[in-house]
């Protein structure tokens, strides 16, 4: 059990560590970033200011919405462990298949650490810029900074479960760019990350809201910038828990109907 | 210079002929990329239906703005490719080979691939066109369509350049600089609204230093028949689209002052 244990703590180390090196990367796409959410926020702005009805947020949370929305962009499913699908496309996931460990356990842990990396290295120093010099606040409380702290681990679990489940769907379709690109959009759309759930139309909020989606990015940034009360919390996490399950549940029965009909391409 | 012309039909039929042959990958990837562009117009409609209006400007307005801008993008994007990839051609050393060749390297790059997948953004810019006139009851006579032939050409020429420019600039750095997509693909997203609604000092970055105002601002404002609520003079947008094609051959020079301090990285 400690031994297994160990393993999954290795793979998830040498792949935080791998990510890590890539700073230059980072540097510029945290640069992109800065200038979309600069973007977005001054059309939003643009928006509440050709309205004098009441909002479901204030624009200081819409503004630190926003920035959210921004550090966490890497912890949408559009985004999945690369090495993951070339080992699906090239074959090398027999291999994977010898190691004594649980296949879907492996690329979940590898997929979190993964995304873990990539939104540490891009929220942190894009946080400080825009808490410096554009408007980012600090949660109005500490409830609200652990109700976030606790909303977006549980998010980084789903994510990557779903993530998983994404990677097996490519071992039907050999190419993934579509499949991928088409969660993607989706995903980006329902999470609040392209427009903030809270100005959906009405009807769709019972829909949308529990969607796993939702939890990604909308329900961690609603806690951050208070607009969701810490009350909420034990729903939220029901839900995301709720989520995690049934995303493991079925990823893992995708998995084996997979390796029954597996055919590995090369030699 | 037909001689250039009938290369660059031959190098694009080589490259249609190639992505037909995964005629399944090509559709699915054209939907992801319909999808995708269409997430955008998608989340401008909600935005609407939450807000009502964006400072004095209707959703079927913005839609003209939206279409215009897509429009431009997606014919730019699709002889792009070459330019967008040039990085990677510069790192393995495969520019020598384009050198070698009795062609200019910037119309052999131009040649390179004709995206077909870029069709998706380009039909449902189209579409959004077609039905934001009719709403609008937008009348289009002769001198409109053609003012708007050449705003989307000088918008298209304009992009190219950018395109142009962010390859170029691997001539010294040999990497392809991610924070120039700020200006390519944040210029699309960015001229998909009114640039009215931005600050200051992002409206002259985009008239003086990137001249998108010229190419997709005040033309649209001449189609629609509205007065610019920047002060402008009503005859601007009939003339601002020469622009364009004024960008892109500052670009090729650019690229052609480049060329000359190219040095290989070896084979």
């Amino acid at each position: 059990m400690i031994a297994t244990a160990q393993a999954y703590a290795a793979a998830w180390g040498a792949r935080f560590r791998a990510s890590l090196q890539y700073r230059a990367a980072a540097l510029a796409g945290m640069a992109t970033q800065l200038f979309w959410g600069l973007m977005r926020i001054m059309v939003l702005a643009a928006f509440y200011r050709s309205t004098t009805a009441p909002q479901p947020m204030s624009v200081e949370q819409m503004v630190g919405y926003v920035w959210l929305g921004q550090a966490l962009l890497m912890m949408q499913p559009w985004y999945i462990d690369r090495e993951i699908l070339e080992e699906v496309a090239s074959g090398q996931v027999a291999y994977q298949l010898l190691r004594p460990l649980d296949l879907h356990a492996h690329w979940v842990c590898r997929d979190m650490a993964n995304r873990a990396s990539a939104v540490l290295l891009r929220a942190v120093p894009l946080c400080i810029v825009a808490g410096m010099f554009f408007g980012l606040e600090a949660p109005p409380s500490w409830g609200a900074a652990a109700a976030f702290a606790i909303t977006t681990l549980l998010a980084l679990a789903v994510a990557s479960t779903l993530a998983a489940a994404v990677a097996v769907a490519t071992m039907w379709t050999i190419s993934s760019l579509g499949v991928r690109q088409i969660v993607g959009t989706v995903a980006m759309m329902l999470s609040g990350v392209v427009v903030p759930l809270a100005f959906f139309p009405p009807w769709s909020h019972p829909i949308v809201q529990n969607l796993p989606f939702a939890l990604m990015m909308d329900v961690p940034g609603r806690f951050y910038t208070g607009a969701l009360p810490i009350s909420a919390l034990p729903l939220e996490l029901l839900r995301g828990l709720a989520w995690l399950a049934i995303l493991t549940i079925g990823g893992r029965w995708l998995l084996a109907r997979a390796k029954r009909r597996l055919v590995i391409q090369g030699g | 210079m037909r001689d250039a012309l009938s290369l660059v039909i031959h190098y694009f039929g080589a490259s249609i002929r190639s992505q037909m042959q995964y005629k399944a990958s090509l559709l699915l990837l054209t939907l992801a990329h319909l999808a995708a562009t269409g997430m955008d117009l998608l989340g401008l409609a909600v935005l609407f239906q939450h807000f009502g209006q964006l400072r004095g400007w209707s959703l079927a307005e913005v839609a003209i703005f939206y279409g215009l801008t897509n429009a431009a993008f997606s014919l730019a994007d699709a002889v792009g490719t070459g330019f967008d990839r040039f990085g990677t051609l510069v790192k393995s050393g495969g520019f020598d080979r384009l050198l070698l060749r009795p062609r200019a390297t910037a119309l052999q790059l131009a040649a390179q691939e004709l995206t077909l997948r870029r069709a998706g953004r380009l039909l449902q810019a189209l579409l959004a066109l077609v039905v934001a006139s009719g709403w609008l009851g937008l009348r289009w006579t002769f001198p409109k369509l053609a003012l708007g032939a050449a705003a989307v050409a000088g918008a298209a020429c304009l992009f190219a350049g950018l395109l142009i420019i962010q390859a170029t600039l691997a001539f010294w750095t040999t990497e392809s600089l991610e924070v120039m997509n700020t200006m390519t693909y944040g210029g699309v997203q960015a001229f998909q609204y009114p640039v009215t609604i931005y600050d200051q000092w992002f409206r002259k970055v985009f008239t003086y230093m990137v001249p998108l105002a010229l190419t997709c601002y005040y033309p649209v404002l001449a189609i629609l028949e509205r007065a610019d609520p920047l002060g402008g003079p009503p005859w601007l947008g009939w003339l601002s689209p020469l622009v364009g094609p004024l960008f892109g051959g500052a670009a090729l020079l650019l690229w052609r002052y480049g060329e000359r301090h190219y040095c290989s990285t070896g084979s």
